[in-house]
């Protein structure tokens, strides 16, 4: 059988890995979205393995509810993606430079 | 009752706040209806609390309204406490109010600030009755610092005159070392008894005689006798005695309703009304009350003194004012507080009708207030006339008036007292009666009597005031007569009082005098073989011959003695030591201080420096706002490593 | 028996956000007045019934213990109401002025409300996110709603993308609470934790929770997104993301570290002490050099989040009580700022830059005289409320044995009074670029002016809502 920390380590890991995604990255703001979702993954795989170990549900409850949510967080990271390259005609994040001081 | 006692302050303040904010839409006329209204029914209500109380069962109404703060253990509330010393307080300062703001329809007629005027008396009462009924020290501040704001307002009313705001600074300045005087004496009741309460302090004030307290390294104070010693400072500025006196003859620039209100009638007597409240208080401190009884003694003596050589009608009033303030302090010196709070009641009412009656006299002199340049007026302003002898009699304590009674039972108090001082403080209220008797002459003879010293165009238009000034006039007159002879039996020798009070009894003078006393008509009689009468009639007869008949004695004595002239028209030189030291003296020091210290040091190191580099820090901090979401995400992600980074440190 | 019906507050407000969604679709353009009515009729109704079904004392529990009314919430809920009504009331002239798209304004903001108060209502680390969720979520849409403006999207995709950073820490840390203690609910992990105070695991996870709610806050170094989405986002957004949020932020901090992690008080009042200190020094030296006005604003709101804290780290009743006061005074304050903004702002015309305040004294004496109080309370000084609030809260501090902090903290209140009269003087004394008067609807200047009275009353009357707070704490 795997031990807890091994779950909790690759969570770990592909939580560090979607931080990195999301600052190290200057291009494209797409993978910042994609890197959001991995997070939340990495999350989701912390709860089920807590949940499994514990042989309590509510942490896969939960992790039902962080799906749900991670949906209307994309659709509406997307939205928004939209709207930003109607009116600046780039995803750039480098150019998202207008608000600043 | 609770809500008849928030009512009653509350009334004239939303007068103020009418007459004050929409003075202008109001106009003149809806805006004195506004502050009358207001006024009247404060007084109405303390009319109601005068009589529940009188006839109730002596009950105390003390209630906390509304908790303001609770700070590190000690509350910061609004609350009153109505017992019969406040009722008396109320009524008084409510009556003498709704007079003085009749009389000011008739008196500021003219003055474009009317409606100001009229905001800023309603605001004094308002202020004025927070402090009577007040339950704690806090609203007593609160009071007594707002009461003297509108004072320095009113000081300075006419704000185009120099003089005007010269006393309005005096008055300001001088206030401000008897307040600091009686925060700190606040401050120690604080800390040695840990409330702000009446009742609470009182109650825990036996525990504290013996205690004491090293001011100076090595040396022990008691501590009650410097709490009271820093309340009676307080005091002593509100109430102008020697040598915060100063300021008091200056207020005499602010328009005459309010000398008679503010600056004769109710708030100089705050002061007093203090001093009988703690008396709990000071009755630990033998120390304490012969410190009150000297100050108050000089202030009765030297003051009258001044009065004689005064040419103003008004500054004459004030001197007067500030004598019997002293002897007012001079009862509380001696234990008699009740016998203070007698005098105060009575002296506000024949004072204020000094005062109006003054002021009738100016209205009709077209401002000139010289008496030197009056004379004669009798047959122009009957009813000023006899109605200024009423006070005249009343003030010199001719036997069956008002006066008498109360100023008869401060001496008798004085010559029953033990205390260390009281030899001396007897002597000076017995001259003090001499005194009061020949200048109060010298000014009504002055004025109303002998030739007439003023112009032609003067006599055209002179003639008697019209009825709002009149009236009050009269209002004022009958309790100047009836009131002390009505009241003594009750409020000196009955238990009028009962715990609003309290006397120790190895000091109660008054019940030493309350033994012997046997009705009013008795009291006169009996004051009709005592020295005071005796010098009262002297005094008076010697006004009369000087002024009237040998003005030579007066040059005479003006060449003879001119020192003691100059010494008393220079008022024995308080003012120009304060100018000179004080004044001066802080003047030179200040100005090193600012062109070293504040200049070169603060302004040019510290200030300028401070907010220079805060402004390069500032410019430079913002480019760390630059724009891009990479580094923000990387500024959070900084962050959650401190987070980690303590959650490290602690576990 | 569960008892639902202490939800009917939420379910109603649930019921009337889909209604008037719906409802929004089907009326012509020009009645899209019938959106602006029925929102602020829902609010007051939500308001009405949050009081009807609240527990006349101590807490009650529905949904499995998922959801609770304790007084706490009680309070923060009204106020987050009354708070909504004054901001929709401020916010429907600039809307209509501005064709942003109407109906969408009023249903974002209410669903938003909406998680406000399962946030304020939550006794599980679920419902806590969930309404963390739907708040956030609406937020972000509502920064973008300005369509055909480029700030605006920048704005949104900015704080979209920090916030879900910021979820994403919240929701890790709790899943390291939930794997240290085995359970969502506050009260069986503060029971689990009072036997084992030393659990690494859950203390790790502190950290990340912390670091979400301070995001949440806009507590420095989490800020960055607050000066750029105040700028982007519409004025009316603005006003909205600045003022009720606060309140709710309070209360979720209360519910993780309180509720549920008051055993680790030692390890987040550290957390709390770097938050308090850097927002406050942050927030009121950058704030100096800016020169629009909804920006300095912005870090202004930075340094008032650095107060709040500082009551909650103290970690006692007075603390929490002064903090949850100095919350709700602030979302007034800030609700009145952004207001006379508003009212000022016309069709075309936005208020952005701290000299577009020129002159407003003779254009508008009453909104001049009503935004001086407002930006004296913010500052601290007496007779105000906000002098009151930051006294309370250094009280507490002092009380924490953190005087150094409160010094601190006071010394840079005294650089941020700057700032704040810096925009009174060009109120007052400098001459208006353009002097047509300001002029708005009648509702909206009884609105502000009571809002900018309001501050005095509770300055002098401290008690109105501080008893409420007191005995928020007491049980």
């Amino acid at each position: 059988m795997i031990p807890l920390t091994h779950y909790l380590t690759l969570g770990a890991i592909l939580f560090g890995l979607s931080i990195a995604g999301i600052f190290l990255n200057r291009k494209n703001v797409i993978i910042i979205l994609m890197s959001i979702e991995l997070m939340l993954l990495a999350v989701n795989m912390n709860f089920v393995a807590f949940s499994h170990f514990l042989g309590d549900t509510a942490g896969q409850v939960f992790v039902f509810f962080i799906l749900t949510v991670a949906a209307a967080e994309a659709a509406i990271g997307l939205a928004i993606l939209v709207v930003l390259f109607r009116n600046k005609g780039t995803i750039n994040v480098a150019d998202l430079d207008e608000l600043q001081g | 009752m609770k809500l008849l006692y928030i009512l009653t302050p509350l009334a004239p303040l939303c007068g103020a706040i009418a007459a004050g904010f929409f003075g202008k839409k109001l106009g003149r006329v809806n805006s004195h209806r506004v502050t009358i209204g207001g006024v009247g029914i404060a007084f109405l209500f303390s009319l109601i609390a005068l009589f529940a109380n009188l006839s109730g069962d002596g009950s105390v109404f003390d209630e906390t309204i509304y908790t303001w703060m609770i700070s590190g253990g000690i509350t910061f509330e609004v609350g009153f406490l109505v017992d019969r010393l406040t009722v008396v307080m109320m009524t008084v300062v409510t009556s003498v109010s709704l007079m003085v703001h009749i009389y000011t329809i008739g008196y500021m007629h003219d003055d474009p600030g009317y409606q100001r005027f009229f905001s800023y008396i309603s605001l004094f009462t308002f202020a004025m009755l927070m402090l009577v009924m007040a339950n704690n020290f806090m609203q007593l501040f609160f009071g007594w610092e707002a009461v003297g704001l509108v004072s320095y307002l009113l000081i300075g009313f006419w704000y185009k005159k120099p003089t005007a705001i010269f006393a309005n600074l005096k008055a300001f300045l001088v206030n401000r070392v008897g307040d600091f005087g009686f925060l700190l004496g606040i401050a120690a009741v604080l800390m040695y008894t840990g409330t702000l309460n009446y009742g609470e302090t009182f109650a825990a004030a036996p525990e504290l005689v013996g205690q004491t307290m090293e001011l100076f390294p090595g040396t022990a104070w008691s501590v009650l006798t410097v709490t009271c010693i820093c309340l009676f400072i307080g005091a002593m500025g509100k109430s102008a005695q020697i040598p915060l006196h100063v300021w008091l003859p200056d207020s005499m620039e602010g328009p005459t309703p309010i000398s008679a209100l503010i600056h004769a009638a109710t708030m100089v007597t705050a002061g007093i009304f203090m001093v009988a409240r703690m008396s709990p208080l000071f009755e630990l401190s033998e120390t304490a009350l012969s410190f009150v009884l000297i100050i108050g003694s000089l202030t009765a003596l030297l003051m009258g003194l001044v009065g004689i050589v005064q040419n103003d009608i008004k500054r004459v009033v004030a001197y007067s004012t500030l004598s019997q303030l002293g002897y007012m302090t001079v009862a509380l010196g001696a234990s008699a507080y009740s016998a203070a709070i007698f005098h105060l009641m009575t002296h506000a009412f024949f004072k204020a009708l000094l005062f109006l009656a003054a002021g009738s006299v100016i209205i009709g002199m077209h401002h000139e207030q010289d008496i030197r340049k009056m004379g004669g007026l009798k047959k122009y302003m009957p009813i000023t006339y006899w109605t200024s002898l009423i006070g005249t009699l009343a003030l010199i304590g001719f036997p069956g008036f008002s006066g008498f009674f109360s100023k008869d039972a401060i001496i008798e108090a004085v010559h029953g007292s033990h205390i260390t001082g009281s030899g001396f403080a007897y002597i000076c209220v017995l001259l003090g009666v001499f005194i009061t008797a020949f200048y109060s002459f010298r000014m009504f003879f002055l004025v109303f009597h002998g030739k007439e010293r003023f112009d032609e165009h003067t006599r055209e238009h002179l003639h008697e005031s019209p009825k709002v000034v009149t009236v009050p006039l009269i209002l004022l007159a009958i309790p100047s007569v009836i009131l002390g002879g009505f009241t003594i039996g009750a409020m000196l020798f009955g238990d009028y009082f009962g715990n609003a009070i309290y006397v120790a009894e190895q000091h109660d003078v008054l019940a030493e005098l309350g033994s012997h006393y046997h009705g009013a008509l008795n009291f006169v009689l009996h004051g009709l073989q005592t020295p005071p009468f005796y010098l009262a009639a002297a005094g008076t007869l010697s006004a009369g011959v000087i002024y009237l008949y040998k003005p030579e004695i007066a040059e005479w004595f003006y060449k003879k003695f001119g020192f003691v002239h100059r010494l008393l028209d220079n008022k024995y030189g308080f003012d120009d030591f304060n100018q000179k030291v004080f004044a001066g003296g802080s003047l030179r020091i200040a100005d090193k201080l600012w062109s070293v210290g504040d200049v070169k040091l603060i302004d040019g190191l510290m200030v300028n420096g401070t907010a220079n580099s805060i402004g390069l820090f500032s410019q430079f901090a913002r480019k760390l706002q630059s724009g891009y979401l990479y580094h923000y995400a990387f500024a959070m992600i900084i962050g959650l490593l401190a987070m980690l980074f303590i959650f490290i440190f602690t576990t | 028996m569960d008892n639902i019906g202490l939800a009917t507050g939420e379910i109603f407000l649930l019921c009337a956000i889909c209604v008037i969604l719906i409802g929004d679709l089907f009326v012509s353009e020009n009645r899209r007045q019938m959106s602006y009515l029925l929102s602020q009729l829902t609010l007051v109704i939500t308001l009405i019934l949050t009081w009807v079904v609240a527990p006349e004392t101590g807490s009650a529990t529905a949904f499995g213990g998922s959801f609770v009314m304790d007084p706490m919430s009680k309070l923060c809920k009204s106020w987050i109401l009354v708070v909504s009504i004054g901001v929709f009331l401020y916010s429907r002239d600039y809307i209509n002025a501005r064709r942003i798209m109407n109906g969408e304004y009023y249903t974002l903001a209410l669903s938003g409300v909406l998680g406000m108060m399962i946030m304020v209502s939550s006794s599980t680390m679920l419902t806590l996110y969930l309404g963390l969720e739907l708040l956030s979520l609406s937020l972000y849409a509502l920064v973008a709603l300005n369509r055909t403006d480029e700030k605006s999207s920048e704005a949104a995709m900015k704080y979209f993308v920090l916030g879900a950073l910021a979820s994403g820490a919240l929701l890790y840390g709790i899943s390291m609470i939930y794997g240290a203690t085995g359970s969502l609910h506050f009260d069986v992990i503060a029971a689990k934790l009072g036997e084992d105070s030393s659990s690494t695991a859950a203390v790790f996870g502190l950290a990340f929770v912390v670091v979400g709610i301070a995001f949440k806050f806009g507590a420095a170094p989490f800020h960055m997104w607050v000066p750029d989405v105040y700028e982007g986002a519409p004025t009316s957004v603005t006003l909205y993301i600045s003022s009720a949020p606060k309140i709710a932020a309070f209360a979720i901090s209360m519910r993780f570290l309180v509720d549920g992690l008051e055993t680790a008080h030692a390890s987040w009042q550290g957390m709390l002490i770097i938050l308090s200190v850097l927002s406050i020094v942050i927030g009121n030296v950058i704030a100096l050099a800016q020169v629009s006005i909804k920006r300095m604003l912005a870090y202004s709101t930075i340094s008032h989040v650095g107060f709040i804290l500082m009551g909650i780290l103290a970690g006692n009743d007075q603390g929490y009580s002064a903090s949850m006061f100095y919350a709700i005074t602030y979302a007034l304050t800030s609700m009145g700022a952004f207001g006379i903004l508003l009212a000022m702002g016309r069709a075309g015309v936005e208020i952005n830059l701290l000299t577009d305040l020129r002159g407003l004294f003779r254009r508008n004496p009453v909104y001049a005289a009503v935004m001086m109080v407002l930006l004296v309370s913010m500052a601290g000084v007496p007779p105000t409320v906000g002098f009151y609030a930051k006294l309370a809260v250094l009280n507490a501090v002092v009380q924490a044995d953190l005087v150094w902090l409160a010094v601190l903290a006071v010394v840079f209140s005294v650089v941020g009074a700057f700032y704040y009269l810096r925009v009174i003087k060009y109120m007052f004394f400098d001459e208006p670029a353009e002097t047509q008067p300001v002029d708005s609807s009648l509702d909206v200047q009884v609105g502000l002016t009571i809002n900018g009275a309001a501050m005095i009353l509770f300055g002098v009357f401290p008690g109105l809502i501080m008893a409420a707070c007191v005995a928020a704490f007491a049980g």
